[in-house]
């Protein structure tokens, strides 16, 4: 691409832009000269090169490599043998793959739902002229910087099921708890309760930053025309925070898919596979299998997964995201 | 909502409101009693000497010490890996306030034909599990000659599309008559990037400034990779060293855990301040 190819467009051309006004400012007015628009080229390239360089170089190179791997035989130590698109034929006939990817698929369902519901709510009362919120929120942070392998610890123990906190207090109310993360069946809700407990934090922070961007003149006319505190929530607060809500949604399904450390840290995939997720395989059939080339293809897999779920949001973006 | 609002409701107070009020600091306080009790765990074993993990700790511990604590930074070099991990930590978070904002400006203010299908790219890089890309990245790394040097650890931090993407979101809800404004006045995008933009975004800033550092002093795959040299080490590493020496000194595998949580949660407590900070001082609307 040549540098006057890169050129500013109208408005109404790219989905991105819809919200901004054409022809009101300087970037979206039309530029006339060769020279105004080498200009602007070189404005842009200035404000992305600081960031395009160190991704192209460090993360896109490393993912083009892996994909060179996904085509290979390596265990990382014998030299690579070259093998075309086999390691992705036998993944994609095998039973097992479809089964992994539901079961990521079955963790994000659990765990979107719980975080955000919760994380909102939590945004919500901490932005209320509460007691000692400053105090609280840091408390609610604190699972947010505490590391998997304490938070997989505790939780193993509290969902222990013959001597754990969670059985015994459900214990308290005739009601006999199951057996958690020893159950298949419940493997999995364990891994969602105590990811959703880890991750709450996060999702108050973003929340609670897009909550400040709300102008309280809004809520004061909405009292003026009458609006109770639910009404409020539901026309001014909730449509207004919606690009903090779909940045959520965005990286916490990119990070969903790519759920590890705590599946690794609780159960390791188990009892009996049952908790066993992508990224979960793809360690597993590198460090313990030594198939680097099979977890390179699997990688590939998931990142299409993800690619087209991504897109299909941001398609989606337009119906719901209001950008003040 | 906004604290503005609910102030000067205080005086006519109905008695519902006052319900309200109480029960909602009843659910928040007790939630946050659930959020604290794991903490409070890694507290009470970190000052119990012979701690076990397989029963619930005792509140009051019998025959408290820090000793745990005096072994980290005697026996263990935590006073070396905790400024390590600082300094990475630092540079990471100062190069991605950099980088994230001027990609975020570009992709809220600066339309290009294709700009849709760069940030795609951006995000994409999202998308592939770390445990995939670091052996690619070591053979580049190797060939670049930066292993076991600190460049090596820095360079692949050095932009997110985390943070891209978040500030992006935080200058879309920049109203554009602010530009606009600065544009009449003769400002380019810079003086605009630098005068306007910025000082409008600091609590999505300072939500980056908490997850850029968080994201480097945590981070432990790259770092066990690429820094072989002890000196080098980083904190997480340490920790992980920790779990294979002393296979049942939990009261030193917990003290670990609190020293790397302490600096992490400073941080969060200063950002915090900016992240609040409301929109009465950025004068728009």
């Amino acid at each position: 691409m040549t540098l006057s190819a890169i050129q500013p467009i109208r408005s109404d051309q790219d989905p991105a832009e819809r919200n901004s006004r054409p022809g009101h400012s300087r970037a979206t007015a039309p530029l006339r000269t060769r020279s105004q628009k080498t200009k602007y080229a070189l404005t842009v390239l200035a404000f992305l090169l600081p960031s395009a360089i160190p991704l192209a170089l460090f993360t896109l190179g490393p993912m083009i490599g892996a994909a060179w791997i996904s085509l290979t035989k390596w265990n990382l130590l014998a030299p690579q043998q070259f093998i075309g698109l086999d390691n992705y034929s036998k993944l994609l006939t095998d039973p097992r793959t479809g089964e992994i990817f539901l079961h990521t698929v079955y963790y994000i369902a659990g765990y979107l739902p719980l975080v955000y519901v919760g994380g909102l709510a939590l945004a919500l009362a901490l932005n209320t002229a509460l007691k000692g919120r400053s105090f609280l929120r840091g408390v609610y942070f604190l699972p947010v910087i505490t590391s998997w392998i304490v938070v997989a610890l505790v939780w193993r123990w509290l969902l222990n099921p013959s001597s754990g906190a969670v059985n015994s207090v459900l214990g308290w109310f005739g009601i006999e708890g199951p057996g958690w993360w020893t159950d298949p069946n419940w493997a999995m809700p364990s891994i969602i309760l105590a990811s959703a407990w880890k991750d709450l934090g996060f999702v108050m922070v973003i929340l609670l930053a897009g909550l400040q961007s709300i102008s309280p003149d809004l809520y004061d006319a909405a009292k003026v025309d009458g609006a109770g505190w639910w009404r409020r929530t539901f026309s001014v607060t909730i449509p207004l925070l919606s690009p903090s809500t779909f940045f959520v949604l965005i990286i916490s399904l990119i990070n969903g898919f790519q759920v590890f450390d705590q599946v690794y840290a609780m159960t390791s995939g188990g009892p009996a596979g049952a908790s066993q997720v992508v990224v979960q395989q793809i360690y597993d059939l590198t460090f313990r299998y030594g198939k680097a080339g099979e977890a390179s293809a699997l990688s590939w897999l998931l990142f299409i997964v993800v690619l087209a779920v991504t897109v299909i949001q941001i398609r989606g973006q337009k119906r719901w995201v209001n950008y003040g | 909502m906004a604290e503005r609002a609910v102030i000067h409701d205080r005086p006519r107070l109905t008695p519902r409101q006052l319900a309200g009020a109480i029960i909602l600091h009843a659910i928040v306080i007790a939630g946050a009693a659930i959020m604290f009790f794991p903490f409070l765990w890694t507290i009470i074993t970190s000052i119990t000497p012979d701690a076990s993990l397989t029963v619930a700790p005792a509140i009051i511990p019998q025959n408290p010490s820090l000793g745990a604590y005096e072994q980290l930074f005697t026996e263990r070099p935590f006073g070396l890996v905790i400024v390590n991990s600082f300094v990475l930590a630092a540079i990471t978070t100062a190069v991605q306030l950099f980088t994230s904002s001027t990609a975020g400006y570009a992709f809220s203010r600066l339309p290009f034909r294709g700009r849709g299908i760069v940030f795609a790219v951006y995000l994409a890089t999202m998308m592939i599990p770390l445990q995939v890309l670091i052996v690619p990245l070591f053979v580049e790394m190797k060939s670049f000659g930066l292993l076991n040097t600190y460049l090596g650890a820095l360079l692949p931090t050095f932009a997110s599309a985390f943070g891209i993407f978040l500030l992006r979101q935080a200058i879309n809800q920049v109203p554009h008559e602010l530009d606009e404004a600065a544009t009449i006045d003769g400002a380019g995008h810079f003086r605009i990037f630098a005068f306007i933009i910025l000082p409008n975004i600091k609590p999505a800033l300072a939500t980056l400034v908490v997850f850029a550092f968080m994201g480097s002093w945590n981070s432990f795959l790259w770092p066990l990779i690429v820094l072989r040299s002890p000196e080098l080490q980083t904190l997480p590493i340490a920790l992980a060293g920790l779990q294979g020496q002393y296979i049942s000194d939990w009261d030193v595998i917990m003290a670990g855990s609190v020293v790397s949580v302490i600096p992490m949660l400073a941080i969060y407590i200063f950002a915090q301040k900016y992240i609040i900070q409301g929109v009465a001082s950025s004068g728009i609307k």
